[in-house]
C-alpha cells in the first residue's frame, strides 16, 4: 500500500520539478500568501501587547504548530477538494472499480509540492517564535513539540476525511467543508480563550481543533489556561488524533459504500 | 451598447445563479470566518477603547461588511482572461464586434451584482443579528456606499483584468497573478481594517489602488469620511478605475500586437 503511495506521489513530484521557474514562483506565492495571516496578526499587536493573554511570541508558537502541521495534512489530504469534480465527471467510479482503497487513490491523483511554502514559512513563524517566547526546554517539551505538531497534522486530516464526505450527499456544497479545514487552520493560530463560548465549546467537544496547536501549547510555554481546564487536558492530542482519525476513516467508508454514481 | 452591456451583466448574475448548494456553502463559510475574524478584533478592544478611529463596534461592523463584500470584490483567483489568452481563443474573441475590455466588466458587474444580493447580504445579517453592528441611518449614506461599492468593483476588474493580461509574456499567468493577490489581500483592507497598520504603512496602503476596492466602501458605511472628505474619497476611488481601465487597455493594445507577431 504505502509502496504505490510512494510512487504514485513520486510521479507527481518528478511531473511538477519539470518547469522549475514555474515551481520556484508558486512556492514563493504561496509562502508570501499564506503569511498574510501572520502579517494580520503582527497588525493587530502592533496596537496591543497581548491577545486573550497570550503575547505575540507565544501567539507566534500557536501559529507556527499550526501552520506546519496543516501545510502537511494539506499536502497529502488536500485533494480531497477534487472529489465532488470526481464524482461530478464520474471519474470516482473508475476508482472504485480498481484493487487499491478509494481515499489511498483520491488523495494520491494529486500532490501539490507548492504547500511546501506554507511549510517553510511556517517553520520560519515558529522557529523564530520559539525563540522569543523564553521556554524553558526540556525533554518532555521539546517531544511535546514534535508530537503536537504530529499529532495536529492526524486531526486536520481526520476532520478532513470525515467532512469531505459530505460531498457524497451535497455535491454543490464542497466549500461548507473549508468552513473547518482552512476555518479550522486560521482558528487554531489564535489562542482558543479569545473566541466567544459557543465555538470554543465547539472546537474543544465536537470538533476538536482546541487539540492542535492550543492545548499542547499550553505545555510547552509552562502557560496557565486561561479557560482552566485540567492540565492532563494537554496531554491527550495523540488520543484525540487516533480518534479523529478513526471516526474519519469510518465516516469514509460508510459514504462509500451508499454512493451512487452520477450515471454519466 | 448599453442594451448589450445589460444583457452581458444579466448573463454574468445567471451563470453564477445556476448552483444554490455552492452559494449556501459559500454562505457558511464566510459567516464561519466572520466569527472567527470579529472575535479577535474584539480581543484587541477588551484592551483598548479605539484605534485610529475604530471603536469595536466599528470593527465589528467592518468583520462583517468585509466578509460580505469577499466575493463581491473577488480579487481571489479570477484568471478567466488570463486561460482564454493561453488557449488562444482570445484571438476570437478579439474579432468580435465588442470592446473586448468591456464585454468582460459588463460581466462582471452582472457577477457582482449576484455576488452582492446573495453572498453578501446573509453573512451581514447573520452578523447583525449577534454583534452589535452599526447601520447607517443617513440615506446619503447608503447612496454614497452603494456608489463606492460600484466603484470598487470596477477598480478591482480593472486591477484583475490588467494582472490576468500577463499571460500574453508570461506562460506562468499564476505566478504574476498570485503575487497580486498577496498585495491586493493585504492593502486592500480586506483581513484587517487598514487603521491598525502603523502609520508609515497606512500611508503607503492609501497609496496604492487596493484601498479603493474594499476599505473606502467600509470607511464610507462606517461615516469615517463625511463632507468634503467623502467626495475625494468616491473621487479617488473614480480616478484609479480611469487610470486601470486605461492601464489595461494600453496593455491589451500591446499584447495584441505581440499576437499579431506570434500569429495567435
Amino acid at each position: 500500500m504505502l509502496g504505490i503511495y510512494r510512487r504514485l506521489i513520486g510521479a507527481r513530484i518528478r511531473s511538477q520539478l519539470q518547469y522549475r521557474l514555474s515551481f520556484w514562483l508558486n512556492l514563493i506565492g504561496t509562502a508570501l500568501l499564506t503569511f498574510l495571516d501572520f502579517a494580520a496578526i503582527l497588525v493587530l499587536f502592533h496596537q496591543v501587547d497581548a491577545l486573550g493573554g497570550w503575547t505575540v511570541a507565544e501567539v507566534g508558537v500557536l501559529y507556527g504548530i499550526s501552520c506546519v502541521a496543516f501545510a502537511l495534512a494539506d499536502m497529502i489530504f488536500g485533494h480531497l477538494d477534487q472529489l465532488p469534480e470526481m464524482i461530478r465527471m464520474g471519474d470516482f467510479d473508475q476508482v472504485l472499480v480498481r484493487p487499491l482503497g478509494s481515499l489511498l487513490q483520491v488523495i494520491s491523483a494529486d500532490f501539490a509540492l507548492r504547500r511546501l511554502g506554507k511549510l517553510i514559512q511556517g517553520s520560519i513563524v515558529l522557529a523564530v517564535a520559539l525563540a522569543h517566547a523564553d521556554v524553558a526546554w526540556t525533554v518532555g517539551r521539546a517531544a511535546m513539540l514534535v508530537v503536537a505538531i504530529l499529532a495536529a497534522c492526524v486531526i486536520f486530516a481526520g476532520i478532513w476525511i470525515a467532512l469531505s464526505t459530505i460531498v457524497f450527499w451535497l455535491v454543490d456544497s464542497h466549500e461548507a467543508v473549508n468552513a473547518f479545514t482552512y476555518g479550522g487552520n486560521f482558528l487554531t493560530q489564535y489562542p482558543v480563550n479569545i473566541f466567544g463560548s459557543w465555538l470554543r465549546r465547539l472546537v474543544i467537544y465536537l470538533i476538536p481543533l482546541a487539540f492542535t496547536a492550543y492545548f499542547p501549547a499550553l505545555y510547552v510555554l509552562d502557560k496557565a489556561d486561561p479557560l482552566g481546564f485540567p492540565r492532563a487536558l494537554q496531554f491527550l492530542s495523540p488520543v484525540v488524533a487516533a480518534a479523529t482519525c478513526l471516526a474519519g476513516w469510518a465516516l469514509w467508508r460508510n459514504a462509500v459504500r451508499r454512493y451512487r454514481s452520477v450515471g454519466s | 451598447m448599453l442594451r448589450l452591456g445589460f444583457e452581458l451583466a444579466r448573463r454574468g448574475f445567471g451563470r453564477y445563479a445556476a448552483y444554490p448548494g455552492a452559494t449556501w456553502a459559500g454562505i457558511f463559510t464566510n459567516t464561519f470566518f466572520g466569527f472567527l475574524i470579529a472575535y479577535a478584533l474584539l480581543a484587541v478592544f477588551d484592551q483598548r477603547d479605539s484605534v485610529g478611529s475604530y471603536d469595536a463596534r466599528d470593527a465589528v461592523t467592518y468583520t462583517w461588511l468585509a466578509q460580505g463584500m469577499l466575493m463581491t470584490i473577488y480579487i481571489w483567483g479570477w484568471f478567466e482572461v488570463a486561460l482564454r489568452v493561453r488557449s488562444g481563443d482570445v484571438a476570437t474573441d478579439l474579432q468580435r464586434p465588442l470592446d473586448f475590455q468591456l464585454y468582460w466588466l459588463a460581466q462582471d458587474l452582472g457577477r457582482a451584482g449576484y455576488h452582492a444580493l446573495f453572498r453578501g447580504v446573509p453573512p451581514f445579517l447573520v452578523g447583525a443579528l449577534v454583534f452589535d453592528v452599526l447601520v447607517p441611518g443617513d440615506p446619503v449614506v447608503w447612496l454614497a456606499f452603494t456608489a463606492s461599492l460600484v466603484l470598487a468593483v470596477v477598480v478591482s476588474f480593472a486591477f484583475r483584468f490588467l494582472f490576468n493580461l500577463a499571460a500574453f509574456w508570461l506562460l506562468d499567468y499564476r505566478g504574476a497573478g498570485v503575487l497580486a493577490m498577496v498585495a491586493s489581500t493585504f492593502f486592500s483592507g480586506q483581513i484587517v481594517p487598514l487603521a491598525f497598520f502603523p502609520d508609515w504603512l497606512e500611508t503607503l496602503a492609501w497609496a496604492l489602488p487596493f484601498a479603493a476596492m474594499v476599505q473606502a466602501p467600509i470607511e464610507v458605511w462606517l461615516g469615517h469620511a463625511q463632507g468634503a472628505e467623502l467626495v475625494g474619497l468616491l473621487g479617488l476611488q473614480a480616478l484609479w478605475a480611469v487610470i486601470l481601465l486605461g492601464a489595461g487597455r494600453a496593455v491589451l493594445a500591446a499584447g495584441m500586437r505581440k499576437l499579431v507577431i506570434q500569429g495567435g
